[in-house]
């Protein structure tokens, strides 16, 4: 116990001594929060779009103007031509370019029916989608209304089955507070995944292994030794990242602080493992630092931290099984912003064990005190 | 009693053969040195000794416990200084000697007498960072780290190599107070001067011991007379020497050339008469003592 309790101590020593690490530990997590979590948004606001109105008619504006007042549209150009509504899509001054054609107000009130078009740049397709479901809501708001009016007084409705959409859990689709538990777990794995890693490579690369290896130190002592304070740094990160969430976006903190951090200490540990893994099978700072990149990025572009994973091919989406960042995003998102108990996400936090038992004991299975 | 017993110890790195078949015996409370140049195996060896290793073949006894078998039982009770200095330079000398009591399970005090010669000089700096030491200092703190816990054998790599000519003297003084104390001492040394220090020494070379014996003993061997050339071209005379019909060896060796003659013994005069002809100037001729140097150059010499 003496012992652990020593190295620990002197790991926190060299940490609190290394110029390097405190900016990492403190200053890390703020930049993080505030600048990914207004940067990694999937809201999409001032959307430039240039209109064709061919038809120049009190509906044809009413239209253009539902747009303009939406919120999320700004009219940049108009013109009567397609070919220069084209021109504005390609040199990039617009996102979309929307088209009333002739007759629009003489068709809508002769059949009910009438026809616009939509030009939307759909490089990104992720906000072309949006771009889309916008315009779609916008224009479905407006035909409701132009029937509502024209239906005398006396009749019924027709059969109009209205969709009422309600955003659960996040009611004002905010993709801050969607996002922020996302970063925090990118956050907590970056802390885990490299500190701990680089660690004992630094100790390989300064030559004091060799001092460790010949004392009689256990190798238990020496594996808690190491992975202990990047533990306690992780749930600490966790934690100022929480308080920052809190204090600037409003994060609503609606699960139990004894299941976010309980998790958070599972996960680290999964987390601690690669790390540690990586460090036995590595000589030098530079190629853990590589390997550890590899396995980060997978991790978080599986994980569903940016992209859902449902949106996924069905294959990608069984190897997101065995990612630990998609179950930790989950859970976190969950408690956070549901209030998920422990039993909701009893298979995930079963499924994170398993793979910190398993990361951890290859780790240790791995590390040798004698080479061959 | 021996303190280490090697048999037919051999190590490969693929092709590459580190050490090979080596066989030794070093007694207990002997001060034994290896001399040998870089990548002789020296490194390799002391690895394996200090069951850092793994070997390939043969085996290792150190004070009666087997190397690869019993090395749980044998890291406590042995020191180990590498070649490269490795402490933790971000910690102080406190810490760092704090630190290595500790993962030994015993304490600064408890053996505080063993280190006290040495820690003494260092003690004025206790709070300064290892990394901020000067070389010498350095050196001192690593040997306190590596006897803390009071080991009955202490292996140490290179201990003065990069380290000034002062130092060094001051490190080998404080070893033979240690080995006063009955601890047994290997070390290795790629300076020959070094070699005179050890009770008993070993040349290494290519992986393998080319000889061992008392320092005395080996310089008694060297039976060919040695003459010792100055001049002012001293490039010039080596290259000339190097043409003389009856050369054995010639080294540089200090602000002289060590000549020796394939004939054993021979008149200075011919030698000379033989590099006025070739141009050389202000030629100085004295027979010298041989070393120790001459006597390993010469065994180096006859295995190359």
């Amino acid at each position: 116990m003496r012992t652990i309790k020593f190295l620990v101590q002197k790991e926190f020593l060299q940490i609190f001594r290394n110029k390097g690490m405190l900016p990492i530990i403190f200053v890390m997590p703020i930049i993080q929060l505030l600048i990914l979590s207004n940067a990694a948004t999937f809201d999409i606001r001032n959307v430039t779009y240039h209109l064709i109105d061919k038809d120049q008619s009190t509906m044809s504006r009413q239209l253009a103007e539902k747009f303009t007042g939406s919120g999320y549209f700004i009219l940049k150009n108009s013109s009567f031509s397609y070919e220069a509504g084209q021109q504005d899509l390609k040199s990039n001054t617009v996102n979309m370019v929307l088209e009333i054609p002739k007759f629009f107000e003489r068709d809508l009130g002769n059949s009910g029916k009438a026809k616009v078009q939509l030009t939307i740049n759909a490089e990104d397709g992720n906000s072309a989608g949006l771009i889309q479901s916008y315009s779609a809501t916008i224009i479905s708001n407006f035909a409701q209304e132009i029937t509502g009016k024209n239906i005398a007084p006396g009749m019924t409705l027709p059969n109009i089955i209205q969709i009422e959409h309600a955003f659960w859990y996040n009611p004002e689709l905010n993709y801050k507070t969607y996002m922020i538990p996302g970063i925090l777990v990118a956050l907590v794995t970056m802390i885990g995944l490299f500190l701990s890693g680089m660690n004992i490579v630094r100790e390989k690369e300064i030559g004091t292994i060799e001092q460790l290896n010949v004392t009689p130190i256990k190798k238990h002592q020496f594996i808690i030794g190491k992975l202990l304070p990047f533990w306690v740094i992780g749930l600490f990160e966790l934690a100022f990242g929480l308080v920052i969430g809190r204090l600037v976006f409003n994060l609503p903190l609606t699960g139990s602080f004894a299941l976010i951090f309980g998790t958070a200490a599972i996960y680290l540990l999964v987390v601690l493992g690669i790390g540690l893994f990586i460090s036995t099978v590595t000589d030098t700072q530079q190629q853990a630092m590589l390997i550890a990149w590899f396995f980060m990025v997978i991790f978080l572009l599986m994980g569903g931290l940016f992209t859902p994973i449902d949106s996924m091919p069905a294959w990608a989406q069984k190897v997101t099984l065995f990612n630990p960042v998609a179950h930790y995003v989950l859970m976190m998102r969950s408690i956070l912003l549901k209030g998920s108990g422990f039993l909701d996400l009893y298979g995930h936090i079963v499924a994170l064990s398993v793979f910190a038992v398993l990361m951890l004991s290859l780790a240790v299975l791995r590390y040798r005190k004698v080479s061959d | 009693m021996n303190a280490v017993t090697v048999n037919d110890l051999t190590k490969t790195y693929g092709k590459i053969t580190a050490i090979n078949r080596l066989n030794f015996t070093v007694n207990k409370g002997e001060l034994f040195g290896f001399i040998g140049p870089d990548g002789a195996g020296k490194t390799t060896l002391f690895r394996i000794l200090t069951t850092l290793l793994l070997p390939d073949g043969g085996s290792a006894n150190v004070i009666g416990l087997d190397a690869v078998k019993d090395f749980k039982k044998l890291r406590p009770q042995i020191g180990y200084m590498p070649g490269r200095f490795s402490l933790y330079q971000d910690l102080t000398v406190q810490e760092n000697l704090a630190f290595f009591a500790t993962v030994f399970g015993t304490t600064i005090e408890e053996n505080y007498d063993l280190i006290k010669d040495i820690y003494v000089q260092i003690e004025p700096f206790k709070n300064r960072r290892a990394g901020k030491l000067s070389g010498g200092m350095k050196q001192k703190l690593a040997l306190s780290c590596a006897l803390i816990h009071k080991p009955e054998i202490l292996f140490l790599d290179e201990p003065t190599t990069g380290v000034d000519a002062v130092s060094r003297q001051e490190f080998w003084e404080m070893l033979k107070r240690l080995q006063a104390k009955d601890i047994t001492i290997i070390v290795s040394t790629p300076y020959m001067d070094e070699a005179s220090l050890c009770d008993r020494v070993a040349l290494i070379q290519n992986g393998n011991i080319l000889g061992i014996d008392t320092p005395e003993n080996i310089v008694r061997d060297f039976d060919r007379p040695i003459l010792a050339v100055k001049s002012s071209n001293m490039y010039g005379l080596l290259t000339s020497l190097k043409t003389f019909p009856n050369v054995h060896s010639v080294f540089p060796f200090g602000e002289f050339l060590h000549y020796t003659d394939r004939r054993g013994k021979f008149e200075p005069q011919e030698i000379t008469h033989y590099l006025t002809q070739l141009g050389i100037q202000n030629i100085e001729t004295a027979w010298t003592q041989p070393t120790i140097e001459d006597s390993f150059m010469a065994l180096m010499e006859q295995h190359a």
